[in-house]
């Protein structure tokens, strides 16, 4: 049985975690991979700073592989997510999933990266290439204008 | 009594800080905090109902807070 999670910040290493699920009795073994996009809501983008409330973050991820464990009779599964600033193509998630047949492996990644996208409490800050940046939502838009507006009025 | 709030992304930039002691009545709820909090300067970026999680999980805005409670507001998550 190898379940773990970690949040992270350094570049996320596939390869060690392909080895964390390494199991000859597993015929399936499937990696997921998050990564920063170029162009978010058509706009152009240069990078994203991801930032945690840690502790629970810490908690949530664990509670979320677990859960996943549970329910599809998962034995090895390695989900990490890096925080601080990533660039264009930078993994922010991986998730490492390996079971005797595919289906339970490809049902276990997608409960898992939906999971995160509800609950687990970590934000981004997207860069744009003409200087701004904004908070975006799991959706991958940017936060209501009115929250925005009062943050920007603040911070001036 | 006092309980800690904790702030986040847009909220932390919204009120200048991502922590606030806050005092507060003794039967206080997760609601009333939150309303403390947006009554704040920049507190109104907040919206009435937040996620909120007392010690590191997910609270409803009636239960009850207890001193020295970590109260962290959660603005809409962006993991993954």
């Amino acid at each position: 049985m190898s379940i773990c999670t970690s949040i992270v910040r350094r570049p996320i290493d596939v390869g060690a975690l392909l080895a964390e699920v390494e199991d000859t009795a597993n015929g399936a073994t499937l990696v997921f991979l998050g990564r920063v996009r170029e162009v978010n809501d058509g706009r152009a983008v240069t990078g994203i700073e991801y930032s945690a409330y840690g502790d629970m973050a810490e908690r949530e991820l664990a509670a979320i592989a677990r859960e996943c464990a549970n329910a599809f009779g998962i034995a090895h599964l390695v989900v990490e997510h890096r925080l601080g600033t990533l660039g264009l193509g930078e993994a922010s998630i991986a998730i490492v999933v390996a079971h005797a047949h595919r289906a339970a492996a490809y049902e276990a990644s997608r409960f898992v990266i939906e999971e995160v996208k509800r609950r687990l409490p970590i934000w981004k800050r997207e860069g744009y290439v003409d200087g701004s940046s904004e908070w975006v939502n799991a959706n991958g838009v940017p936060e209501p204008h009115e929250t925005q507006t009062a943050a920007r009025e603040h911070r001036t | 009594m006092t309980v800690t709030a904790l702030l986040f992304a847009s909220y932390a930039e919204a009120l200048g800080s991502d922590r606030v002691e806050l005092a507060c009545a003794e039967s206080a709820t997760v609601g009333e905090v939150v309303a403390q909090l947006r009554a704040l300067p920049g507190g109104a970026a907040l919206p009435p109902s937040p996620l909120v999680a007392v010690n590191l999980t997910y609270a409803r805005a009636d239960q009850r807070v207890a001193s020295g409670d970590e109260i962290a507001i959660i603005p809409p998550v962006a993991g993954g």
